[in-house]
């Protein structure tokens, strides 16, 4: 694998930049492996990519249905933060954030990570104490986290609305500044590259359908490509995880949603950081290429069908509006929609299942990009140790039953809620 | 000639000659005409250069006539009307119109960052995501040049300031719906409506009539522009027919649905007062009819963006429809036989065809020959492989296709270029029907429709006008019948000409020139050339999805319309595969970018949400009260006596009236569900944790609900006004959700039991009056006796208000721990009987309070509310473990016991005073033990403050909290940290009840 | 952007109501124990095709009803009261 460098970049524009090989290898699928990822998105990826680096295991391979990345990974609204109150979520989310902010470094592929702070706009005082308890939370647990008045908001993205027009003035909020937004191909393609190059073979086009378990163990996978044999298998694949768990006779507490994102036309530098509105379901950054990105809440109703509807299109709009009436004149270029595995506490499930060599990585809700390096991290330790590590102990399975729940929004188990 | 207008031809086009109109671009002042598009205009006037390209800021100009145009983007208007990113080829000229080129600094000719091309071979697709890091491990490099890549990125500015005009939202019905006003549509719309059917019919433009307005056709004895006037008369005569120019559909959802929004006033001046800027159109049609016509695609070769290099079909729109000739002396590129067409209108409208370079070897049909008959050369077996010029197009170069044979060189200043029509299958595409490759006429076609829609005309892969005429009329036909209306006589089509065109060849890519090897753009907005596509193949980026969005092919505001398909074809080619096997790219919506406001239609400004009020908000208003949020109400926080009062100093002093006299406070907006029925004692008994079953006629009770999981869920009062008759209050913020579940156990769980449940929320004014001397004022008011005996606490009953004519609900309830009383009227008589009681208390100094003051008498007395009950709490994690009958089961009982949620380390609820009596407890703080203060982070938290306020009594702030061990720490002390200011508090551990503990003045 | 027909109030839009989550969980007996319980609170079939849901009809009749749709195509099967008889949606402008 030849190295990414300003260097290689230049000595190619010399030779019409011909020396580039595959950034991954296109392998035939082999009869056995030591592990078995499936979902080629970011945090399968990822975690081949950590079991070959962090736990050397290289016998390893990622089946991915489609082409990589085509699921969520593609399909999101790019953010990073780890703006948590939960002890749970915030070491996760933290631990993730932190290989984020090496992570081009770490693949050698520029994976865009651009630290433009995450604000949540507050509307009310109230609203002010709750985001408050959270970002002394978030200081406590040693996150970065700051309280903004309005005029502070004000010279962070001025142009929110803080005209008397606005049925739900802007009070202040809480921002993170090291947050931000990534690329969100290019994390899936690093980390494939990166995997590939430790001798993981990314196998495409590959459908799982169903799983060999004998006495309580799991054995294998029959895929479209065949039958392969592993010892141990991690499931990655959030949005379908439900329907993969079920070929192993697993059902679980999750429901796939529908959460749709937006992008305008190209604008020169319009908002720096990530927004989030606190009196409707809105956030909305830039991306370098100059589109605004922005989205909201769920459609509503269980849904596969990766298209959202009307409604939920008319509902952004009106929440754009209100946050920032000088949108109204710039376009919506195009709008697509993910299928969420929305847990029942709101937040995510990596560890293990009630079968042997079984792993369990979903339930990421709207959270899985910004997790996808941490996730890939704590899985893989997951799967290499047959044990939790100490930050995904607490995002276990078995919490749902014990009463354990890990839930950020209080909002219960009604997974469109969270 | 025009005058000024030097590519004006006289007596061509549809537009205003009438009517010249005056517009600027770039600062520059021009004249057009009614009927002209910016694009139109500025061609007229001989301007070649509109724009810059995304990456390398070439020159550019205008490509196409309509929406699928890359190139010729401006920002339109001015000031807070700017529209940045806007397609001078659909925009509409009006007298004043100012436009400006985007993307270029200091301006369009001499552009600094021009200088992109020099270097274009060092920044190729993707270049960034091999630099820019390193070498720490941090993200500080990458964002220093993110900054400069920001900047020269995006492509128009936006105004920054709000957008002044309305938008509308309409809603429609009807049988058929028909998408696309030309040939197809129209013939479509009136087999349709002649058959009776409700027809909607919807064009993107302002002109109906499609290509017929842009191309020279006969139909019968008419040409085709009267053809589609004569059209226009015989369906406006039709009275279940609409049409709807200027409405571009832009989504198909779910439920048969289609999205449109129309541009009502864009084209004019100024936005008139009576008339949205545009509308936005939810169309619900039985069927469906896409009409929406094709696309035609470009061809790529060496430099084939210069300005001057236009769609064949444009050049021939400019001429027909627009009366424009865009340039003298035209070269005709071609692999198929419709662009002969452009060779033959360039000569009528007086300009000279060069030549028709034709990539198929052999091609034969009556228009090839008719055209050479001309005079035309016609070069088959050829292509251009290079241009020349820079900010115009002054030569091509046109070489053999298959290699041998030298260049020549063919002076021109317009090259019209065809890569064949792709049919416009993006609406049936949304709907989840993939589109089917075909080989034969390189195209795909629309799939198997999913719904109940079907395509016509071109947009169905139909070419000949006779063809689509047809396909248009029984394609209406079938529509209308399948929603039950037809027509009894036999409609005889009008007769057209036959064509016969030789088929196209596919020619995805021209060879490169003998020496040298120029960038051949696939996508011209965002500068993706074929080597980049090559590149992304070389690095394995080979899936359709891969190579856009690696690329950034078909990214720009153009979708790809021109581009997405020869890039796949490019890559089917490296991929030694069949295009269908590459994959078919996915056309999201919306059809065109739609703005925004437009999207969000009326809601806006204060308009976004209702705004709830109680019957009493106009005397808080009046009494200068501050309000506070509360989900959708407004409520009074506090009642400053002077400008000056502080709201600590307000909410104090209300506290402290109250509980020496007496308060008044406004509490309509609790939720208030009537419940009847002979088993609705054995409903509340269900959903509430204690038991209701043998609360007395009269009585009220305090309840507490869980939700299924077990924790906690909602509290309030319910009150038992008669045998089968109760009223529930709910907390403000679960008011809808408490009732909605009410109804679900009702209907779908227990639809056994004989209850009916209402909100009677907005239907009562709730009216709270606390303190010693409540009795004394509530007493004048009410007819029936107040004494302790006659209506102890927790009584409740029907009573008059003031008057007989006032059926009022009175309680004895207190959320404050004092004597209190709250009287529910109907809403009308709210603010009369306020009055009334403010009346009634002024001899003893009645004080009206606000939120803040009744959450601080409550802090006082250690009851909690939302901000306890933030759906993590346990019954027992508030001290309300007591409440939990073991008599009876209830919601939430089971799961209640799980060990999670009984753990001995959850966190309870306890009372806590600053140590040094006087620093406020803020509320979102957190709570730490005392010795981590200084630890390095993370360290544990041990507790959180929820809630805080400060007791006149005890003369100190006081604060609830949720604490790890709750009261079994009394005493302790512990650290309220709030990090986010610095501020880290030894704080007392104590019972939250700080006011009166034992509960001896609710009796008084 | 789908209609269904509400057996109390004929042919809506969607937005007139509010989704009430998997209709084939059965809420069971209050004192049932926690195996039912966390079965019928947190555990999901969560299929890939038709599916059993409620819809409570808060902008109309405020009753709550089933749908059965396919979550896949988003096509509505056939519509019921919250108990009792479901019937077969026969199409309409929804399908």
């Amino acid at each position: 694998m030849s190295r990414y460098s300003v260097f290689s970049v230049l000595k190619g524009g010399l030779t019409g930049q011909t020396h580039w090989g595959r950034a991954w290898r296109d392998p035939e699928p082999k009869p056995e492996y030591d592990a078995i990822i499936i979902g080629g998105g970011g945090h399968g990826l990822a975690t081949a990519y950590y079991l070959a680096k962090l736990h050397g295991m290289t016998n390893i391979a990622v089946l991915e249905k489609g082409w990589l990345g085509g699921g969520n990974t593609g399909r999101n609204t790019t953010i990073v933060r780890s703006n948590y109150m939960l002890e749970a979520n915030a070491h996760f989310y933290e631990h993730s954030l932190k290989l984020w902010e090496g992570l081009s470094v770490d693949l050698n592929y520029n994976v865009m990570f651009s630290q433009r702070g995450v604000l949540n706009l507050a509307h009310s005082d109230a609203q002010m104490d709750a985001y408050a308890r959270r970002g002394n939370a978030m200081r406590l647990n040693g996150i970065d986290a700051e309280l903004l008045d309005r005029e502070q908001v004000r010279r962070y993205a001025p142009v929110l609305d803080f005209s008397d027009s606005a049925r739900f003035p802007i009070v202040g909020g809480l921002l993170q500044p090291r947050g931000g937004t990534a690329r969100h191909d290019a994390v899936a393609w690093g980390l494939a590259r990166g995997a590939d190059s430790l001798g993981v073979d990314i196998i495409q086009n590959c459908e799982v359908t169903g799983f060999d378990i004998q006495g309580g163990a799991v054995k294998g996978v029959q895929t479209t490509r065949g039958a392969i044999k592993a010892e141990k298998i991690g499931m990655a694949v959030a949005g379908h995880t439900s329907q993969v768990a079920a070929l192993a006779g697993l059902t679980l507490p999750i429901e796939s949603h529908l959460l749709q994102a937006f992008v305008s036309e190209p604008l020169k530098p319009f908002i720096d950081g990530v927004v989030t509105f606190g009196a409707g379901h809105f956030y909305i950054s830039q991306s370098d290429k100059g589109g605004l990105v922005f989205g909201g809440d769920l459609d509503g109703y269980n849904s596969y069908a990766q298209r959202g509807n009307l409604p939920l299109i008319e509902h952004l709009g009106e929440e754009g509006m209100a946050l920032m009436p000088s949108i109204g004149r710039i376009r919506m270029l195009r709008h697509w929609a993910g299928v969420m595995d929305m847990s029942m506490d709101g937040s995510p499930i990596i560890g293990k299942t009630p079968i042997k060599g079984l792993y369990l990585n979903g339930g990421w809700c709207y959270g899985g990009f910004k997790a996808t390096p941490g996730s890939g991290w704590v899985f893989a330790h997951t799967i290499a140790h047959d044990e939790p590590h100490w930050i995904n102990r607490d995002l276990d399975l078995a919490r749902f039953r014990d009463g354990r729940m890990v839930d950020e929004r209080g909002a219960g188990p009604i997974p469109g809620h969270h | 000639m025009s005058g000024n207008q030097p590519n004006r031809i006289p007596d061509f086009g549809r537009i205003g000659r009438d009517e010249p109109l005056r517009f600027t671009f770039d600062g520059k002042a021009y004249t057009g005409y009614k009927g002209d598009t910016l694009a139109s205009a500025l061609l007229a006037n001989g301007v070649k250069l509109v724009g810059r390209s995304f990456k390398y800021h070439r020159p550019r100009g205008v490509f196409s006539a309509g929406v699928e145009e890359p190139n010729a983007l401006v920002a339109l208007r001015e000031g807070a009307r700017r529209e940045p990113n806007t397609r001078a080829t659909v925009a509409e000229l009006f007298d004043g119109l100012v436009a400006e080129s985007q993307n270029r600094s200091p301006n369009l000719k001499y552009d600094i960052q021009s200088l992109n091309q020099a270097i274009a071979r060092f920044i190729p697709a993707g270049f960034y995501y091999k630099t820019f890091m390193g070498p720490f491990a941090n993200t500080r490099l990458w964002m220093f040049f993110e900054k400069i890549i920001r900047k020269s990125a995006g492509m128009g500015t936006a105004s920054g300031e709000a957008d002044p005009d309305r938008y509308d939202r309409m809603h429609a019905h009807c049988d058929v719906l028909v998408i696309g006003g030309g040939a197809a549509g129209l013939s479509a719309a009136l087999a349709a409506g002649e058959a009776g059917a409700r027809v909607i019919l919807v064009d993107e433009t302002p002109r109906l009539g499609g290509r017929l307005n842009q191309d020279v056709y006969k139909i019968g004895d008419l040409s085709g522009g009267e053809w589609v006037e004569q059209t226009i008369a015989k369906l406006t005569a039709l009275p279940t027919v609409k049409l709807l120019t200027r409405t571009t559909a832009f989504g198909y959802y779910d439920g048969n649905l289609i999205g449109a929004v129309e541009r009502v006033s864009d084209h004019l001046p100024e936005m008139p007062v009576h008339l949205p800027r545009q509308r936005w159109w939810r169309f619900r049609a039985k069927q469906v009819i896409l009409a929406t016509g094709a696309t035609e695609q470009p061809l790529v070769f060496g430099n084939n963006d210069r300005p001057g290099i236009m769609l064949a079909g444009a050049v021939r729109a400019y001429i027909n429809e627009y009366g424009v000739l865009p340039g003298r002396r035209a070269v005709i590129f071609t692999n198929n036989d419709d662009a002969y067409r452009t060779a033959l209108d360039v000569m009528n409208a007086g300009g000279a065809a060069v030549a028709v370079v034709d990539a198929r070897k052999n091609p034969r049909s009556t228009l090839i020959d008719h055209t050479r008959g001309k005079g035309v050369t016609v070069l088959t077996g050829h292509a251009v492989v290079n241009t020349h010029g820079h900010f115009e197009l002054q030569a091509v170069d046109v070489a053999p296709i298959d290699g041998d044979g030298a260049a020549r060189r063919l002076d021109c200043d317009l090259l019209a270029i065809s890569g064949g029509w792709q049919p416009n299958v993006h609406l049936s595409s949304q709907t989840g029907a993939k589109p089917v490759w075909n080989d034969k006429m390189n195209c795909f076609l629309p799939g198997t429709p999913k719904r109940p829609e079907a395509s016509a005309g071109a947009a169905a892969g139909r070419f000949t006008l006779a063809a689509v005429l047809s396909d248009g009329h029984a394609r209406g036909t079938q529509a209308a019948a399948l929603t039950g209306h037809s027509l009894d006589r036999e409609v005889k089509l009008p007769r057209v000409d036959a064509e016969t065109p030789a088929p196209s060849e596919a020619l995805w890519e021209a060879p490169d020139p003998a020496t040298g090897h120029p960038k051949k753009f696939v996508d011209h907005q965002d500068d993706v050339s074929a080597d980049d596509v090559r590149l992304a193949h070389r690095e394995g980026y080979v899936s359709v999805e891969h190579l856009k969005r690696y690329t950034t092919l078909g990214m720009g505001t153009d979708q790809g319309k021109t581009s997405n398909i020869t890039g796949l074809a490019i890559m089917a080619k490296l991929r030694g595969q069949p295009i269908p096997a590459v994959g078919t790219t996915t056309f999201r919506p919306p059809y065109t970018p739609i703005a925004i406001g437009a999207m969000g239609g009326t809601e806006r400004g204060q308009h976004y949400k209702p705004r709830r009020r109680s019957p009493m908000h106009d005397w808080h208003q009046e009494r200068g009260c501050e309000w506070i949020p509360a989900g959708l109400w407004d409520r009074p926080r506090h009642y400053p006596l002077t400008p000056n009062e502080t709201l600590r100093q307000a909410y104090v002093r209300e506290t402290k009236q109250t509980r020496q006299s007496v308060g008044i406070c406004d509490v309509t907006t609790l939720g208030k569900i009537d419940i009847q029925g002979p088993d609705a004692a054995e409903f509340l008994n269900r959903v509430y944790t204690n038991g209701f079953a043998k609360l007395p006629v009269g009585k009220a009770r305090y309840g507490l609900m869980l939700r299924e999981d077990g924790q906690v869920y909602d509290d309030g009062t319910t009150s038992r006004l008669g045998e089968n008759h109760y009223v529930m209050t709910t907390t403000t913020a679960n008011a809808v959700a408490v009732m909605a579940k009410l109804e679900f156990y009702l209907q779908a769980v227990w639809p056994d039991l004989r209850v009916k449940v209402v909100s009677v929320t907005e239907q009562y004014a709730a009216i709270a009056l606390a303190g010693p001397n409540s009795r004394k004022v509530m007493q004048k008011i009410v007819d029936i006796d107040l004494s302790d005996d006659a209506f102890p606490f927790m009584a409740c009953g029907p009573c008059h208000a003031v008057t007989d004519a006032i059926r009022a609900r009175l309680f004895r309830i207190s959320f404050s721990g004092e004597l209190a009383y709250e009287i529910n009227v109907p809403s009308d008589y709210g603010r009369f009987v306020w009055d009334a009681l403010m009346d009634a208390g002024a001899e003893f100094g009645i004080v009206p309070y606000g939120l803040e003051a009744l959450g601080n008498m409550r802090i006082e007395k250690g009851h909690v509310a939302g901000a306890e009950l933030d759906g993590r709490t346990t019954a027992d994690d508030l001290g309300l473990g007591k409440m939990l009958s073991a008599q009876k089961p209830f919601v939430g009982k089971t799961l209640a016991q799980r060990p999670g949620l009984t753990a001995p380390t959850r966190k309870k609820l306890v009372g806590l005073v600053p140590v040094d009596g006087k620093t406020a407890l803020p509320n979102g703080s957190q709570i730490i033990e005392l010795a981590d203060r200084d630890k390095p982070r993370p360290v544990k938290m041990i507790g959180n403050v929820s809630s805080n306020g400060f007791s006149p009594e005890l003369n100190t702030p006081i604060a609830l909290g949720l604490l790890e061990g709750g009261l079994a720490r009394e005493g302790d002390t512990v650290l309220v940290a709030y990090p986010l200011k610095n501020l880290y508090i030894p704080a007392t551990v104590r019972n939250p009840h700080f006011v009166d503990p034992e509960g001896k003045r609710l009796h008084g | 952007m789908f209609r269904f027909t509400c057996p109390h109030c004929g042919e809506r839009d969607v937005v007139e109501f509010s989704y009430g989550g998997d209709a084939s969980v059965v809420v069971p007996d209050l004192a049932a124990g926690e195996e039912a319980w966390f079965d019928a609170v947190y555990q999901r079939d969560n299929p890939r095709g038709p599916h059993v849901e409620y819809w409570h009809h808060v902008a109309g009749c405020r009753q709550w009803i089933r749908v059965e749709r396919d979550t896949l195509t988003h096509e509505i099967l056939a519509c019921g009261p919250a108990t009792g008889r479901m019937r077969p949606e026969t199409g309409g402008e929804g399908a």
